[in-house]
């Protein structure tokens, strides 16, 4: 065997926001040896940004309230391409996931009578649409991230699952059969690399927000757990699906709740006009994201923006009141007052869409069971690697994420993937080990870095990436634009392959994580460039200019991405709840 | 010119016998950029600069360090607040073993936030839908919850200074308070015969430096007084 | 619970409840001294030691003495524990100090009930 040390677990856990932390506890209480590998301490990854809520049934706000009216409403902001079997899955389950929380310890905000807080959000309604809008998020004040992240993690300390804080996750290994037995990883703080071999590998890494200039993603936020899965040859699903958020802080990117517009704020152009009565009268600031993204482009195109470049809007909170802000937005008053340099209460805060999520990731199943395809494009699962959270695409969101639905996503789909792989290794799992040849070659990348001895470096190379991708692949694309993206990434790639680093020291080397992470931010870009220019056709979050129409006949599906060829395929949308009617695509109105 | 001086303290165990502070003239363009942003204006400069970063707007906690001599965070604390006479000098965070550059090693901090046992104890079956609680009793946590483990006021705090292994420092100690005053929580007993010794509480000599450097504005010293009357009215 | 055996409480609470009641009963003591300074101004031996003749008086400064000593005691600990990081330096300075606290304060109870 190779040199390095190695590492074994029953599963690995790669990622230690709340997906992964959901997982790992539903493993540590079941006495598997589990790890959770994660390359910032859990309570600082990205989960820990969430604002406004996890949306959920728990008829709270309405006792009448129905998972079913959930479920509709998550396919309907999915724009039909969230896969109605996941969809049912995540709205029924949701009620029990979101209890456990609560038992946990996590400190909801609360009605009078001492039920968990629900507030409106986007994209919600009652009875399928046509009772108005619902108040289904349920809110720990504006930090509901915050307090989710830090009450999984406690309740991972307190039933010991083992951590590897600062560790790195690197790339895949894989067995001769294909299978994945594990990966490389780096302690962060010792830099020494080591072969981590486990019957489960979770990716729970998150999105990759980074890969625009402009983003409310946290800097981790480079999408690791793709970038493996594609080095390791896998497909990425609906990955030109990236949802615009429109209220990020002009200039700072820094996000603003959809809360804000839920407990009553609204957005107004340069004239003082509540523009979103105009493209959405009946939901209005509250239709789904991509809308009220694309009316604020819209706006700003037409000429109406604010500010003196007039190229961005307000949102309007003074009319809530101190009180009202003090108590249900505390943290969009200090994130205001320290990034827009406003007193919400006094003036409005000038925000722009800026890129929050990505709908795509790797393929699953609702047990988190990576899916590829066999060569007559029927769904075959991976053995050994499951996904969950952001860096999953289940999929729950189709091609846009309804707000409060990631919370939910990630404590439905984390709970679900430790379920699973604690009876599959009850059942028992024998998959053949790793070669040295197979580990080795997990460590290309790696020793390519380390060798390298000149060459661009990575923060130019990075902003350089950051910058096609905002430039020819945001809320409005076109073919001729995505184009000229696609080839200058397809050069940024070879520039990359001989980037340097010249720091090669083994001590807290963040260098080297960020030159890693560097390849990552590559594998997502270019797969979400390819699948943006081959969806030909405007659906949720991907708006084309030159194919303004969904087009049903031909991409009422999902995007596979395959890496090897740089190909786009297609995969079946699932039509076929189980305890439900399906929902059939309808016009997609607010 | 808009050339801003920053002093930072650098070390690397593998090429540095001693720690040093090293210049650097970072070009700011007149903007009243966030220090974090100063740091990576450095690290473009120089590679190997080591400092954690995540979240960049004041939530997850990772860039606690010591800027001018006040603790904080380096993401949402502006130049125009803490630059004097032109001058940014940043060093990690005191008290801790620093691991390089601007990265300290935080294992004892994270040992005493899990000596408080911070998690809910309550063995009571759950109820089929949430445990419930009044809008009075949550109000209880606000000011509790907040904390991002940024361990600015710890190591604010000779008394964790002088006995790390020992006191549980303000942040344990803020949160040891969130889960007595939850009223979900059934082991206030416990917790309480836990904090009762010379060291775990009582090493707070109430100088409130953590309350001087919070950056999310918490109260780790009134949350103490809470615990000391607790354990007053306890054991009277 | 983080144990030790130098400190005589054990328990923190109780050596906080000692400090914070010593520094009154001493706080009251030093205001009636003071006070009675002031509205003494030409004292002469006679009178002084006649305050001291009364047993209420005695018992008063007895209290002070013994919470001067509580007092002292826990503070010096507390500062010895903080500073002084060698366990054998610490013990023998917490020896001294214990010795000498013992000292003054037998010595004080001889001053004041003595002959």
């Amino acid at each position: 065997m190779s040199n390095l040390r190695s590492l074994t677990f029953d599963a690995i856990i790669i990622g230690g926001g709340g997906a992964g932390l959901r997982a790992a506890l539903e493993l540590a209480k079941s006495g598997k040896k589990t790890a959770v590998l994660s390359k910032v301490f859990p309570t600082r990854s990205h989960t820990v940004s969430a604002q406004g809520g996890i949306t959920c049934a728990i008829a709270s706000a309405d006792p009448n309230d129905d998972w079913r009216w959930h479920m509709y409403d998550t396919v309907k902001g999915g724009d039909y391409i969230a896969d109605q079997d996941a969809a049912e899955y995540m709205c029924s389950e949701g009620p029990k996931a979101v209890f456990e929380l609560e038992h946990m310890g996590l400190p909801f905000s609360r009605f009078d009578n001492g039920r968990i807080y629900q507030r409106p959000f986007g994209g919600q309604s009652k009875n399928f649409g046509e009772g108005g809008q619902a108040a289904r998020t349920c809110a720990a004040a504006d930090r509901t991230g915050h307090a989710l992240l830090h009450t999984l993690y406690q309740n991972n300390l307190k039933n010991n699952t083992t951590f590897l804080n600062e560790w790195y996750a690197v790339d895949l290994v894989k067995n001769a059969n294909g299978d994945v037995v594990g990966c490389i990883a780096m302690d962060i703080e010792t830099g020494e690399v080591v072969h981590v071999k486990s019957k489960a590998t979770v990716l729970a890494t998150g999105g990759s927000g980074r890969i625009y200039a402009s983003t409310t993603n946290a800097l981790i936020n480079t999408g690791d757990g793709i970038g493996m899965a594609l080095r390791a040859g896998f497909p990425m699903q609906d990955m030109e699906m990236w949802q615009f958020h429109p209220t990020g802080i002009y200039g700072a990117g820094t996000l603003v709740t959809e809360g804000c517009r839920g407990e009553g704020g609204y957005l107004v152009n340069k004239d003082g006009e509540r523009f979103m009565e105009r493209y959405a009268p009946n939901a209005k600031d509250l239709a789904g994201r991509d809308v009220v993204a694309r009316s604020m482009v819209m706006e700003i195109l037409e000429g109406r923006g604010c500010g003196e470049k007039g190229d961005h809007v307000y949102l309007k909170l003074d009319h809530l009141g101190e009180d009202v802000l003090g108590k249900r937005l505390p943290g969009i008053v200090e994130l205001s007052k320290t990034f827009a340099h406003v007193d919400p209460a006094k003036e409005p805060i000038p925000v722009v869409p800026t890129c929050h999520y990505m709908m795509g990731g790797v393929p699953t199943n609702v047990h988190g069971q990576a899916i590829m395809q066999d060569a007559k494009g029927n769904d075959k699962i991976i053995n050994g690697l499951f996904a969950c959270g952001e860096a999953a695409c289940v999929s729950v969101h189709g091609a846009n994420r309804l707000g409060g639905n990631s919370l939910l996503d990630l404590v439905v789909f984390g709970r679900a993937a430790g379920m699973f792989i604690e009876s599959a290794l009850n059942e028992g799992i024998e998959y053949l080990d790793a070669s040295e040849s197979d580990v080795e070659s997990a460590m290309q990348r790696m020793n390519r870095w380390n060798a390298s001895e000149s060459g661009e470096t990575v923060p130019e190379l990075k902003r350089e990436l950051q910058d096609i991708m905002q430039t020819s692949f945001g809320v409005f694309r076109e073919e001729d634009n995505m184009q000229k993206g696609v080839k200058q990434l397809a050069e940024l790639r070879e520039r990359i392959d001989n980037a340097y680093l010249p720091d090669k020291s083994n001590t807290f080397n963040t260098a080297r994580v960020e030159a890693l992470e560097l390849d990552n931010l590559m594998e997502v870009a270019e797969a979400t460039a390819i699948a943006a220019l081959e969806r030909k056709e405007s659906r949720g979050a991907h708006s084309r200019y030159d194919y303004p129409d969904r087009d049903d006949v031909n991409w009422l599906k999902h995007s596979m991405y395959f890496p090897a060829e740089k190909r786009l395929g297609q995969r079946d949308v699932n039509f076929a709840p189980k305890t439900v009617d399906m929902f059939e695509p309808k016009v997609r109105t607010y | 010119m808009s050339k801003l001086q920053v002093s930072l303290y650098r070390y690397n165990p593998e090429t540095d016998s001693a720690p040093y502070m090293e210049e650097f003239q970072v070009d700011t363009q007149g903007r009243d950029l966030m220090v974090l942003d100063v740091l990576h204006l450095v690290k473009e400069q120089d590679n190997g600069l080591a400092y954690r970063r995540s979240c960049r707007e004041g939530v997850c906690g990772s860039d606690g360090m010591n800027m001018n001599g006040k603790n904080g965070l380096a993401c949402i604390t502006p130049l125009s607040e803490v630059v004097k006479k032109g001058k940014l000098t940043l060093r990690p965070l005191p008290g801790l073993p620093v691991i390089r550059d601007l990265v300290v090693d935080m294992g004892l901090f994270y040992k005493q936030y899990e000596r408080i046992q911070p998690y809910l104890q309550n063995d009571q079956p759950a109820p089929a839908i949430e445990r419930l609680q009044s809008p009075e009793e949550r109000d209880k946590l606000d000011g509790l919850y907040e904390c991002i483990l940024c361990a600015c006021c710890s190591t604010a705090c000779p008394s964790f200074w002088w006995n790390p292994d020992k006191f549980v420092g303000p942040a344990g100690l803020l949160q040891a308070y969130r889960f007595l005053a939850d009223s979900r929580d059934e082991a206030t007993r416990e917790r309480l015969a836990e904090l009762e010794d010379p060291f775990s509480v009582f090493r707070c000599r109430g100088i409130m430096n953590c309350v001087a450097v919070c950056p999310k504005g918490l109260n780790p010293t009134r949350a103490i007084g809470k615990i000391r009357e607790m354990l007053l009215a306890n054991a009277t | 619970m983080v144990t030790n055996v130098t400190n005589f409480g054990r328990s923190g609470l109780s050596d906080w409840l000692v400090q914070r009641v010593s520094a009154i009963i001493l706080a009251l003591y030093t205001l009636f001294i003071v006070g009675y300074l002031l509205f003494h101004p030409g004292l002469d031996y006679a009178t002084w030691s006649g305050l001291f003749a009364h047993t209420w008086m005695r018992i008063f400064s007895l209290l002070a003495f013994v919470s001067l000593a509580a007092h002292a005691w826990v503070g010096l600990w507390t500062v010895t524990t903080d500073y002084l990081k060698p366990t054998g330096i610490r013990i023998a300075t917490q020896t001294v100090i214990i010795l000498a606290i013992f000292v003054f304060l037998v010595w004080g109870i001889q001053v004041l009930w003595g002959a």
